[in-house]
């Protein structure tokens, strides 16, 4: 399996942590990426808001560059997954728009690469069997939520590859991993994205909401597939309990952080010091990982 | 009460409805979209009473509204609606008219992060979020804001000072200088 790797702004900033685990857990399984040569901004949550046409110039620029290397693209973030996905749909949907992109770009042709989504690759594809296989730590039932967001589930014809209301497949990994997911009602529910820099009042709302709900029904750990997600409800966490009085001490787990314990890495390999809730209290107490 | 529409309010409605490529008179005002809505608590104005306005032809109390620019874009009410109407999509048309309008007042600082998202990237062909935080906090006047979040992520080297090169920047910058001005569709 290979695939154009477009890592997205996040990824080489606040996501480090995410893209040093899927480079860690993608060699255990052998699967390759290639990083897009000189990808550029896909326009993620501004661009569409105040010009459409750029939010698919600039994603179909790395489609189109992506469709150079002849490998379908695979995206971690899920805003970028998000954006290129809408982009490319529009540019397959939309003749006059596509013509009009691709002269301008200089290319020709239709396009005829995917935009997968991390989650969708190693869960589904690669599949819970073939990691199972290559599992050496277990989880020890660890019980988590899983924490999927709004982006690789709306608008869900084009960009949704499970259930858009109830998700499962983070949830079907955990469990494989030997944790615990646990039911709740909130996998879909708005974080409040980017306005964490431009409206943070209204994000500390909604993500103390979401870590209320997901300590309330005995989570220990969250699990997400979005920088945005883990952004808020990491790094923000301090402020929320401030605000709102309340403790949470919730850490914010990429899934290939996890997925990454399983396979025996650890926590240079997996980025665990660089989450602002440290995960190692919990992991010791657990006896998953020692520091 | 009977409302009478004139041609110019019905007119505009009609702009917004080609922009999202929907007829969106189909709304019969069931409010699902407010419902569902994770931001309604922050909004003067319900989704559900942005698309009646729209359909009335009231663009000024529609583009000047708090609620176009507090919408996340979450896709929540798209997903919902029962006439398949794309709430999400006239919520971007919204904002879009307002902005080339230079309507931007009622929510200035969301306004102004979105430019300078696209400058930063236009700059350096992908995001610094370093920069776009120092400069969007220097011109919201909130020059510390955000500081010990800010150096808690640096020391953890989740903050960068500079953006790795890319070689085909001066072409991409020629990209985004000719259509910055976004007078077409997308």
């Amino acid at each position: 399996m290979k695939f154009a790797y477009y890592p997205g702004c996040s990824l080489h900033s606040t996501a480090s942590d995410y893209a040093q685990s899927i480079t860690a857990v993608f060699n255990c399984l052998h699967i390759e990426l290639e990083e897009i040569k000189d990808w550029t901004c896909c326009g993620a949550s501004s661009a569409h808001v105040l010009n459409p046409f750029l939010s698919t110039l600039m994603p179909a620029k790395d489609i189109w560059q992506a469709q150079r290397m002849g490998l379908d693209i695979l995206a971690p973030c899920a805003a970028c997954y998000n954006r290129l996905r809408l982009a490319a749909y529009k540019l397959k949907e939309k003749e006059k728009l596509r013509r009009r992109v691709a002269q301008i770009l200089k290319v020709d042709g239709l396009i005829k690469v995917k935009v997968r989504h991390i989650s969708d690759v190693v869960i589904n594809e690669y599949g819970l069997e073939r990691i199972s296989r290559h599992l050496v730590k277990d989880l020890k039932g660890l019980p988590v939520v899983c924490y999927y967001g709004c982006l690789s589930a709306r608008p869900q014809k084009i960009v949704a590859f499970d259930d858009p209301v109830d998700p499962q497949y983070l949830d079907r990994l955990v469990n494989t991993l030997g944790g615990k997911s646990l039911a709740w009602p909130l996998k879909t529910e708005c974080c409040g994205g980017s306005f964490s820099i431009s409206k943070k009042e209204m994000v500390l709302k909604l993500t103390y909401e979401l870590l209320s709900w997901a300590k309330d029904q005995g989570a220990e750990a969250v699990v997400v597939d979005c920088p945005l997600c883990q952004f808020n409800l990491d790094s923000r966490q301090g402020e929320i309990e401030r605000i709102y009085g309340r403790t949470f001490s919730l850490p914010i787990f990429y899934f290939t952080q996890l997925l990454g314990l399983g396979l025996g890495l650890g926590n240079k390999e997996l980025g665990l010091e660089k989450m602002n809730v440290s995960p190692f209290p919990l992991l010791e107490e657990r006896n998953i990982l020692k520091r | 009460m009977k409302i009478i529409l004139n041609e110019e309010a019905l007119k505009w409605a009609k702009e917004v409805s080609e922009m999202i490529e929907q007829n969106i008179a189909g709304c019969y005002q069931c409010g699902k979209c407010t419902a569902g809505c994770p931001l309604a608590f922050a909004m003067e104005i319900p989704p559900h009473e942005i698309i009646r306005l729209v359909q009335l032809g009231r663009r000024e109390e529609a583009l000047n509204s708090h609620t176009i620019w507090l919408c996340a874009s979450c896709q929540t009410c798209t997903s919902r609606c029962p006439k398949n109407i794309d709430i999400a999509g006239v919520m971007d048309a919204l904002r879009v008219l307002a902005y080339r309008q230079g309507q931007t007042r009622t929510e200035k600082e969301i306004a102004l992060f979105h430019k300078l998202f696209l400058k930063t990237v236009e700059r350096y062909g992908r995001i610094n979020d370093l920069q776009l935080m120092g400069r969007y906090n220097l011109q919201t006047g909130r020059p510390f804001r955000d500081f010990w979040l800010g150096q808690k992520l640096f020391r953890k080297g989740k903050l960068r000072l500079t953006t790795p090169p890319i070689k085909s920047l001066p072409e991409f910058q020629e990209l985004m200088k000719n259509y910055r001005e976004g007078e077409e569709e997308g």
